[in-house]
């Protein structure tokens, strides 16, 4: 339980670099009015960059050519039936892990 | 004050425990992934107080993850600060996305709103934007404290239990994330009507090649930043 000057220096200066993204937007739009066109493509945001985070857990950068990461394909196709015929955030979450542990007890 | 409470009060859902209930589907994601990051943490020579106040600090999965790994390989802090800059740069978009529908709440609770935005919470954040139109500062508060206190709880018991649960990693409980992130865009995709989701199954389409070709040359959180800001430029100017 024990830590240094130099690790709680390196800590905060992590935080700060985390704080002002996120921050800042809450700042600026109280202050400035984001024009029409700004906001239409705020709307793309949510499905953009949630698309973005699951086909990026599909693909395998760390070998010289991308691949599928198979074993997350194969588990992401009853996760996406789930999600698609329940709708629900939990059943989802636990069929995705079920699905997941099976592959990695067999594999 | 008076004036908050009133905006409150038009908003029936607008309760700090509708929150907390909000966030529950979302805390099994939180609790493998913070436990797996203690579990690291402990392997990586971080001790169990650096682990708590890294979840406290940081409170972010992938960043905290790979400044175990660059503190690990004994990388300057300079990199190790700069590369959490920019694994965490997306939640400026994010933010930049959910902070129009609180500009009515002060200074003070924006910067909470913003201090606490993760990718789980802007995903629960946005999925309710697109069912109810809008969302309160006190549901806000309390999806955010119930994330944020779960994480610190979560990384801080795997950094105990650590020296027991060699392996974490291998489990397979990092999946919960994908999974999480697949049911919220199907929620989001539902809500979006009949003309516009053939609109976004394209973009979809077209993401996914994009993200291919862009992981060649990208880390995947930099590939997830670029291929969102081009495929959102392509939707807005193709859009009928």
């Amino acid at each position: 339980m024990t830590t240094s000057l130099s690790m709680i220096l390196l800590m905060i200066g992590c935080a700060i670099v985390t704080w002002l993204p996120r921050v800042i937007p809450f700042m600026l739009v109280r202050n400035v009015k984001l024009p029409d066109v700004v906001l239409r493509w705020l709307s793309y945001i949510p499905i953009c960059i949630l698309s973005a985070l699951v086909l990026e857990s599909l693909f395998n950068s760390e070998g010289t050519i991308v691949t599928l990461n198979w074993l997350n394909v194969i588990a992401f196709i009853p996760t996406l039936i789930v999600a698609i015929f329940t709708k629900s955030l939990f059943k989802t979450v636990i069929v995705g892990v079920l699905t997941m542990a099976i592959l990695k007890f067999f594999l | 004050m008076n004036t908050q409470m009133n905006v409150n009060e038009a908003l029936p859902l607008d309760t700090f425990s509708q929150g907390v209930k909000d966030c529950i589907p979302t805390l099994l994601g939180y609790i493998s992934i913070g436990i797996a990051f203690g579990v690291i943490g402990i392997t990586s020579n971080l001790s169990v107080l650096e682990i708590f106040l890294l979840s406290v600090l940081v409170y972010a999965g992938s960043a905290q993850f790979i400044f175990c790994g660059l503190y690990l390989a004994g990388a300057p802090f300079s990199v190790i600060i700069i590369t959490t800059f920019i694994v965490n740069l997306r939640h400026f978009l994010m933010s930049l996305t959910v902070a129009p529908h609180l500009t009515q709440y002060s200074a003070l609770r924006n910067i909470g709103f913003g201090t606490l935005l993760t990718d789980e919470t802007f995903g629960v954040a946005v999925t309710k934007l697109a069912k109810e139109k809008t969302i309160g500062g006190n549901w806000m508060d309390g999806l955010n404290l119930t994330a944020y206190f779960t994480w610190i709880a979560s990384c801080t018991l795997g950094g105990v239990v650590g020296k027991w649960l060699p392996n974490a990693e291998s489990w397979g409980l990092d999946f919960a994330l994908v999974a999480m992130f697949a049911a919220l865009l199907i929620i989001n995709l539902v809500d979006v009507g009949k003309t516009k989701l053939m609109h976004y199954l394209k973009l979809i389409a077209l993401m996914a090649l994009i993200m291919y070709v862009l992981l060649y040359f990208l880390p995947g959180h930099i590939a997830v930043l670029i291929t969102t800001i081009i495929v959102a430029t392509i939707g807005v100017v193709t859009e009928k």
